[in-house]
């Protein structure tokens, strides 16, 4: 019996869409399988929604400082019921955008739970009962999870996930953040400025590790001014969940564990990926503590199954997904014969990362220090928002752009950002290290004025003793 | 109007050279055709000629200037009654100089030329990342030889750093040259600074050992058929003034061996095998700034008598300097002949982006064992390196065998 489609792709977030619309872009009979959203994670309960709660923070941010700018507000408050049902609605109307695009794309949503059946056969669990679907090829892409604490499994009342921290009933008094990623960072500043008192606790020696630490400990020292506070090389020894309150047990950098009563909780200290039930194991696909391996191509080990997204390698990110998601699927086309379309490999150097907490923080590539441990010698630039004409008539005179560079060839080697609007900014750099730019063609690059922009040019021409501007 | 004089770009690759010398001085008046300046590249001395008439009003790189940038103002011509010490207008100098001077030696080879930036030939273009296009000028890789596999087969750092796996930095351009640290033992001597061309022989002799596998092959050739046909000839032809060399033919005899085996007519390029459809000899003449290799084009399709004639005029040009870029850039493969120092038998380093050169020794008289009896034979003996990475043992085998037939059976060649 011949297949009924070309491809199936087994979930339908940032990474599982993408890939569906792309298949179907190429001329490829495309099915799409979703147990819950379609959009999955990033658009009903991740990056979208915690945009828009963000975004009340920071107008309520800015009310409150309304003075600052010569205008006088009064009585501002925050109604919190209002703030979630708009981040509810920003949501809702993203999801119903990728309904009308699978529609308009002409992929077959199936609402169920997939699981693989061997070789090209998904078997997919609904309310209208079973059935099971036949493909040339599948795409995994069921992405992740918040991951649990072991002695503090999230309750949704106290203890809480990303998930339930997005549409909270009431605003916490006293939050406990354990993690301080992304996804930590972007919730304690978010209840932050709501007006939760927060304390983050992380186990490394820094806030946002994975950025510069130059970023690291700038962020710090924004946020502790804020009001929060913050416990590095610190962890989470207990949890105590009563009817008032939690109460935590925090071993601090010292080795001393003090006693903290908190009214919430939020866990977020990693993701795991949703590999599990899914049938991966009786085909034997190649995975390492359920991430699955693959090729620059999203190829798994078995011939005919794809993996993009969370349940690959990171960074777990759902621009990173997406991409992946296209990739995967041009792979496919080509291997069902389109020698029209050229898939390139995903190069992980170039994806950047975004933290939308108050002050943002942006960056893409390796690190100062990481760039000094592969053996770079290394020229590096920063330029401060201060400098900044733009930075100061915003009010925002706060943050720095540094750039990295490798002093032999020039070639652009990470940027890393904090400050506002820095988010929006990175993607010149990733533009250009995508072209392979060195850091000639930047000083070359006219930059507009006035605009926070220029500071990505002053930073370059830091790196090299140029700047203009300090 | 002033005119300002540039530093020319005397080939396509130039992007500097030294003003060696100035044949002109501020105040002397040139005309159209007076050589001003001798110009040194990489690889040869060439005039710089006047192509308007004008007055030098200043001299602004001085004679002897190394690592002059092509379109640097070396000069400044005023028009005849015009202001000598008008400062030329910003606007003559971005659209005449091209018009204004030319090397006559490039006049006809490079009708694009535009000093500013060294031209390059249309489609020739060569689409590489910026990051690529440093990192091969620091490794010394020609992007011309490296396949791209970006977007659009653009040249990307991936590839350029695939091109030569093995290459040490050092191999950069100043390598080898600047990186030879020599001590000192109080013996007494003479230091004399190196010119372009030692610098480049010096360069790519070293890439070329360093990164090319060499594997040698040697022949034994009877010459006696061949020295035979070459009287024959020369005397049928004396009238003409043709008086063919035994060079001349074994020049013919490589091409024709080349187009025989086809497999050692090729380039290594790292991911991929150029195959040449036409064998282009250089031939390695001593010229007193240094080695140099002009090129007979095509070779198997001409005449001996054609080689011949060109050869001639090749060889006088670059004795004295006055190659074009053309006549020595390029080539297939290469010839190299010490025969007429009595050398017996050498072996040659490839000529890269070439994959094979032929040395050639000395013809001479030996026992030689012909039908199974002792006899003597004119007899010389041929090697050739082959660039093993695209040419296996048994086709340069092959080639070598060839070679030793046509000249063995030297009617093939005239044929």
């Amino acid at each position: 019996m011949a297949d009924q489609y070309d491809v199936i792709v087994l979930g339908s977030g940032p990474g599982g869409y993408v890939a569906a619309i792309r298949c179907a872009q190429l001329g490829l009979k495309t099915a799409i399988v979703e147990r819950e959203n379609l959009g999955g994670i990033c658009l009903n309960w991740g990056c979208i929604p915690t945009k828009a709660l963000l975004r009340s923070a920071e107008v309520l941010h800015n009310m409150k400082h309304a003075a600052a700018y010569g205008l006088a507000a009064d009585n501002i408050r925050a109604d919190l019921d209002a703030v979630v049902k708009r981040s509810r609605g920003v949501a809702k109307q993203l999801n119903q955008g990728v309904t009308h695009l699978m529609k308009k794309n002409k992929i077959a949503v199936h609402m169920g739970t997939g699981v693989l059946k061997g070789a090209g056969k998904l078997e997919v669990t609904g309310e209208k009962g079973s059935e099971t679907l036949s493909a040339k090829h599948i795409i995994v892409a069921t992405g992740a999870r918040a991951r649990d604490l072991p002695f503090a499994p999230a309750d949704g009342k106290r203890v809480w996930t990303y998930r339930h921290a997005m549409v909270p009933q009431e605003l916490p008094s006293k939050l406990l953040v354990i993690g301080s990623g992304a996804i930590g960072i972007e919730f304690a500043s978010f209840y932050n400025d709501m007006g939760s008192e927060v304390t983050v606790v992380e186990m490394m020696d820094r806030i946002v590790p994975v950025e510069d630490a130059d970023v690291s400990a700038f962020l710090e020292k924004a946020l502790v001014k804020q009001g929060m506070t913050i416990l590095t090389g610190a962890g989470v020894e207990k949890i105590e969940v009563g009817p008032a309150g939690v109460k935590a047990a925090i071993k601090g950098k010292d080795g001393k564990v003090v006693s903290g009563d908190f009214s919430h909780v939020i866990v977020a200290v990693g993701i795991v990926p949703n590999t599990e039930n899914i049938g991966l194991e009786a085909l034997g696909i190649k995975a390492e503590r359920g991430i699955i391996a693959i090729d620059d191509y999203g190829r798994t080990n078995v011939p005919g199954v794809w993996a993009i997204g969370d349940v690959t390698p990171g960074p777990w990110l759902a621009h990173k997904a997406s991409h992946e998601g296209v990739i995967a699927a041009e792979s496919i086309a080509r291997e069902l014969g389109n020698k029209e379309v050229h898939p390139h490999a995903m190069d992980r150097r170039n994806i950047p990362g975004c933290t939308y907490c108050h002050p943002q923080v942006a960056s893409v590539g390796l690190t100062e220090a990481k760039a000094r441990e592969a053996g770079y010698t290394v020229k590096a630039g920063t330029f401060p928002f201060i400098g900044n004409g733009k930075a100061i008539a915003l009010g925002e005179p706060e943050g720095f752009v540094k750039t990295v560079f490798d002093a032999k060839t020039g070639e652009l080697l990470g940027a890393h950002m904090v400050g506002a609007e820095v988010t929006e900014l990175i993607q010149g750099y990733v533009v250009g290290k995508t072209l392979e730019t060195t850091e000639a063609e930047l000083m070359a690059t006219v930059f507009p004025h006035p605009t926070l922009s220029e500071m990505m040019h002053e930073s370059v021409l830091a790196a090299y003793g140029r700047a203009l501007h300090i | 109007m002033p005119i300002e004089i540039k530093m020319p770009a005397l080939s396509p690759t130039m992007e500097e050279g030294t003003l060696a010398k100035w044949l002109v001085k501020e105040g002397d008046t040139v005309s159209s055709g007076d050589i001003m300046a001798e110009i040194e590249t990489d690889k040869a001395t060439m005039e710089f000629e006047a192509v308007d008439e004008g007055m030098i009003v200043s001299i602004s790189v001085p004679e002897g200037t190394e690592g002059v940038k092509v379109g640097t103002v070396i000069a400044v011509l005023a028009g005849e009654g015009e202001d000598a010490s008008a400062k030329p207008a910003a606007k003559a100098s971005a659209a005449k100089p091209a018009a204004a001077t030319a090397p006559v030696a490039v006049a006809a080879a490079a009708p694009a030329a535009a000093p500013v930036v060294a031209p390059v030939a249309k489609g020739d273009r060569v689409i590489a990342s910026p990051l690529a296009k440093r990192i091969a000028e620091q490794k010394g890789v020609d992007l011309k030889a490296v396949k791209g596999s970006g977007p659009g087969g653009r040249i990307v750092k991936a590839d350029v750093e695939a091109a030569q796996p093995g290459a040490a930095p050092a191999a950069a351009p100043a390598g080898p040259v600047a990186a030879a640290q020599v001590p000192d033992f109080g013996i007494p001597y003479e230091a004399e600074k190196l010119n372009n061309v030692r610098k480049t022989i010096a360069r790519r002799l070293t890439e070329a050992k360093q990164t090319i596998p060499h594997i040698y092959l040697t022949v034994d050739v009877r010459l006696d058929a061949l020295l035979k046909l070459r009287g024959e000839i020369n005397k049928a032809l004396e009238h003409d003034g043709v008086k063919l060399s035994v060079n001349d033919l074994l020049i013919k005899a490589l091409a024709k061996a080349l187009i025989r085996v086809p497999k050692c007519n090729v380039s290594f390029a790292g991911n991929e095998l150029r195959k040449y459809s036409r064998a282009d000899i250089s031939v390695a003449v001593a010229a007193p700034s240094g080695l140099i290799t002009p090129i007979i084009t095509d070779a198997a399709a001409k005449g001996v008598a054609q080689i011949s004639t060109e050869m001639k005029a090749l060889a006088d040009k670059a004795r004295e300097g006055n190659l074009m870029p053309h006549e020595y850039q390029g080539g297939t493969a290469s010839l190299s002949n010490l025969g007429m120092f009595g050398i017996k038998q050498f072996d040659a380093v490839i000529n890269p982006p070439q994959a094979m050169i032929m040395a050639v020794g000395a013809g001479e008289q030996r026992p030689y064992v012909v039908d199974g009896a002792l006899s003597v034979a004119s007899v010389m003996s041929a090697t050739g390196s082959f660039d093993h990475r695209a040419i296996d043992g048994a086709d340069g085998a092959q080639l070598m065998q060839a070679f030793k037939d046509l000249i063995e059976n030297p009617l093939g060649l005239v044929a």
